[in-house]
Order: structure tokens, then C-alpha cells, then sequence
């Protein structure tokens, strides 16, 4: 938990929040009314329209930032799934990774065209090193290996959405579908857990345990906060006199900041 | 109306963390007037006669539904480990366990977040669950984790400060963890079918009047939830 950050937004509470709180309303109202009569498909396009029509101009630069970023992350994790679905003997067809491959392709769509109606401009898709420059070099070769690296992508984007979160409170609508993904993002993680778990390849849970002894390994950066078992100062061990054992950390997950995820992501960019 | 006393747990903590936790409790209802959130009006109202409890208004509001609804999955897994179905694994028995130590974790931390300004220990009835089927308590348990998962995503919009989205953030990837875990005991690969995520690839979002049409029949004590911002 950064205490820093949260006693500064703590400190610097803005007495106008609720005047903005309403004004958004205004907004989100109107999407409500909007998004209801929608198809699936005409939802992005919508959502990226309306701030055009509520502010009269281009969505604010920061929301636009994080929406970029988010595609960044998207753009990784669907070329991952989609390179290791096409690549023949590699997945148990009873996994349904293909599951999470749809998804992440969704994701990437979705993105793409709210970006594009809001008046932005999404970032390409980049080329990727799978192997993280060697460090897994059978990523797509030995099953095992393949899912250490979906846990990494998957745990570092709930990481990542669950960052970004308080950046989009300007914009009810985008909250909203960021908080949406991020929920799938955590589905995908605890899915890819189970099944490391179950077979036995890997000693973790659904859920991230402490730092999930991952310190001096590749993907430490990812669980640098997990091993906290404070949130707002409130010890959970032992919390209102329960027991609650390995729940003292795995009962919240951390975020992840942009410069730690894009660190954390950087050995997977060609 | 400073309720803040030697008594409390805070004159416990070392200095700088007794002064963050009191400015975090500004916001939960112990703190002084004038401060925005508690102008803003967080009353907890229990009607006697209809056995019924108000949230209120604003960011507390919302916190005590969260802890409401903590409250039932907390309950609910205290009683599925107390006595486990028939036939559990020695796997099942401890994502159980896990489950219900996360559930009490929240449970027991919005508890002592919200200090004073809190829903008070809420009634369940759990009479249409067969404890002893492992069908009845794990659908019943995804209906919780699903549910849970579209409540919080529901509620962050209507969040207006930074760090309650945050922590609010920090519970909701656990419950889709729990979602994901609990569906695929049920039928594994049915971590994120269908029925919760869309076409576009996105979770269900529920506002608290929908959340609670569907919790009620869990709850004797029920939860008012008119009040809360719709949007």
C-alpha cells in the first residue's frame, strides 16, 4: 500500500467534489439513457461520442492517456494469447485459454474504438519478445512456462487497471468500463492459478499470497506490495479477534502504478 | 462532536500512523465538523418495526452497502466451513477456508473503518440452502462471488473519493478471484462464461437497488438502499 499517496489524497480532499460529482452525473445520466437502447457492438463508439457531446471537445488528456495505456497492456496480452492458441500442441483444449484469447481481443476492439470516437488516437499494436529476453524461453513451447508468463500478464494487469482507477474519476462512464475489465482481468489470473494449482506446477492459489515467494525471482515486481497485510493502518492479522491466516494479505489485491507496470512489461517489448 | 478519545484504539498506534488513520476516519464519520463528507450527511437509521436499516447518503452510504453485503458472504462461508457438504475435497475444504478468511477480512475491516457510523450486525436467512449439498452451496456461493463482483462495479462510479475507490478497487479483484475459483469447482473452464462476461468482454455492473432485489430473501434485517446516488 503506498501511504504516501493515500495521505496526500486524503489531505488535499477538494471541498468542490460533490459540484463535480454532480456534473458528471449529468453525464453519466445521459449515457445510461443512451447506452440501454445500444447493441453490444455500438457501446465504444457511444461511449467515446458522448464526452465529445458533454464537453463540447476531446475527451481530457488524461483519461485519454489511461485509455492508451490500457491499450498497451491489451495489445500485449492478445498477441500472447493469440500466438500460443495458434501454436499447435501447446494448450489443452480443456483449459479454454482460447476463452481468455477472446476476451483479450474484445478488450483491444473495445478500446480501440472508444479511443477513436472520443477523438484520440489508439497506440499500435508493438512487436513483442515473449521470452522476455530468455527468461522463458520455452514460453511457447512448454506449457508450464507459458502459464508463469499468463499469470505475470494477468496479475499485472488487475495490478494495472486497479492503478489507474482514481485517474478516471472524471468520467463516470470510463470508470465504470475500466472497473469492468479489470474484474475479467482478475477472473483470467485466478483461472490460470487454479490451474497451475491444480496440477501441481506451481505452489499458488487462485489468489496472491504474500508476495507468493516470488522475491529474487523474474516477476517480483509485480508482488512488491502483496506482502502487506495493512490497509488504511488496520492491521488484518488477527483482525476483530479472527484468525483469518494467509487472508491477511490475500483479502486485498495491490495496485500497480503506470511506471512500475510499463517496467514490469519492458523485457516483453521487442 | 469529536468522538475521538484516549479510549480509542487509535492513541495505540505509533504517531504518524495514528495521525493517517485519523485522517482517513475524518471521512468515516469520527471525525470533526465541518468536514465535508460528514456535512454531506451519512445517517444510519434503524427502524424497529420493520426490522430494516438505512445506508444513507454519499461515500459512507456506500462503504456501509459494501459492508452489508460482506456481512452476508461473511456469514455465509462461517457456515459452510463450520460443517462442510458431503463429499468435500481436501482442495475444496481449503479454497473454503481460504474464501471465508478473505470475507471476514472485509467484513471486519469495514467494521472498523467506519467506526461509529456503521450498519449494525445484520440477521440472514439461509433457510433455501442445503449445507449438505455441494451443488446448493457452491451455486449459492457464486451467485454471492458474482454478485459481489457486479455490486462493487457498480458502486465505484458512485464513490466520490479517491481512496475509497482505491480500497474499494483492492476488494473487488478479490471477489472475481473467488468468482472464477468457486465457478470453476463448479464446471472448470466456466471462470468467466457468458453469463458475466459480454460480447464487448466486460464483467456485470448492478446499481445497489438491483443488487439488493436480488440479495434480499438472504437478508432478515434488510437493507434500504433508496437513498444511495443512482448514478
Amino acid at each position: 500500500m503506498n501511504l504516501t499517496n493515500l495521505f496526500d489524497e486524503i489531505a488535499r480532499v477538494d471541498p468542490e467534489v460533490y459540484d463535480r460529482v454532480d456534473a458528471r452525473r449529468g453525464v453519466i445520466n445521459r449515457f445510461a439513457r443512451v447506452g440501454s437502447r445500444l447493441a453490444a457492438a455500438a457501446v465504444p463508439v457511444a461511449l467515446g461520442g458522448l464526452f465529445n457531446k458533454a464537453y463540447g471537445q476531446k475527451l481530457p488528456t488524461d483519461v485519454l492517456e489511461v485509455l492508451n495505456f490500457a491499450l498497451t497492456l491489451e495489445h500485449l496480452e492478445s498477441r500472447f494469447y493469440q500466438t500460443a492458441v495458434g501454436t499447435p500442441g501447446l494448450l489443452p483444449a480443456k483449459d479454454k485459454i482460447n476463452v481468455i484469447r477472446d476476451h483479450e481481443m474484445k478488450h483491444v476492439k473495445f478500446l480501440q474504438q472508444a479511443i477513436t470516437s472520443a477523438g484520440g488516437t489508439p497506440v499500435a499494436e508493438g512487436k513483442y519478445d515473449f521470452t522476455g529476453k530468455g527468461t522463458f524461453p520455452n514460453v511457447f513451447s512448454d506449457y508450464k512456462q507459458f502459464l508463469q508468463v499468463a499469470q505475470a500478464f494477468e496479475d499485472t494487469g488487475v495490478g494495472a487497471y486497479k492503478g489507474q482507477a482514481s485517474a478516471l474519476k472524471s468520467s463516470n462512464a470510463i470508470l465504470t468500463y475500466a472497473l469492468q475489465v479489470h474484474s475479467v482481468e482478475a477472473r483470467h489470473a485466478a483461472h490460470i492459478r487454479f490451474i497451475r494449482m491444480v496440477n501441481g506446477y506451481a505452489k499458488v492459489k487462485p489468489w496472491i499470497v504474500g508476495d507468493d515467494n516470488t522475491k529474487g525471482t523474474p516477476t517480483e515486481r509485480i508482488y512488491q506490495r502483496e506482502s502487506d497485510h495493512r490497509q488504511v493502518l488496520i492491521n488484518i492479522e488477527g483482525i476483530g479477534g479472527y484468525n483469518v491466516g494467509d487472508a491477511a494479505t490475500s483479502s486485498f489485491d495491490e495496485p500497480l502504478h503506470k511506471d512500475e507496470v510499463l517496467a514490469i512489461i519492458k523485457p516483453f517489448l521487442a | 462532536m469529536s468522538f475521538l478519545s484516549p479510549h480509542t484504539p487509535l492513541a495505540l498506534a505509533p504517531p504518524p500512523a495514528a495521525l493517517l488513520r485519523r485522517s482517513f476516519l475524518k471521512f468515516t464519520g469520527l471525525g470533526f465538523a465541518g468536514v465535508a463528507l460528514a456535512a454531506a450527511g451519512c445517517r444510519i437509521n434503524k427502524d424497529e418495526e420493520t426490522d430494516s436499516v438505512e445506508v444513507g447518503k454519499h461515500d459512507l452510504a456506500i462503504l456501509n452497502y459494501a459492508y452489508a453485503l460482506e456481512q452476508l458472504e461473511g456469514a455465509y462461508y462461517e457456515k459452510v466451513v463450520a460443517g462442510f457438504y458431503t463429499g468435500a475435497t481436501e482442495m475444496e475444504k481449503d479454497l473454503l477456508t481460504d474464501i471465508r478468511n478473505d470475507e471476514i477480512a472485509h467484513r471486519e475491516w469495514f467494521r472498523q473503518v467506519l467506526v461509529l457510523k456503521k450498519v449494525p450486525k445484520l440477521e440472514f436467512d439461509f433457510s433455501s440452502i442445503n449445507f449438505t449439498d455441494r451443488r446448493s452451496v457452491l451455486t449459492t456461493a457464486r451467485t454471492f462471488e458474482d454478485l459481489g463482483v457486479s455490486a462493487y462495479n457498480g458502486a465505484g462510479q458512485l464513490l466520490a473519493l479517491s481512496p475509497f475507490l482505491n480500497h474499494a478497487g483492492k476488494i473487488v479483484s478479490v471477489e472475481a478471484r473467488h468468482a472464477a475459483t468457486i465457478r470453476n469447482l463448479l464446471a472448470f473452464g466456466s471462470f468467466a462464461d457468458s453469463d458475466v462476461v459480454d460480447a464487448n468482454g466486460l464483467d456485470v455492473v448492478r446499481t445497489p437497488p438491483q443488487v439488493m432485489a436480488l440479495a434480499d430473501k438472504y437478508f432478515v434485517t434488510k437493507v434500504k438502499v433508496d437513498e444511495l446516488p443512482t448514478h
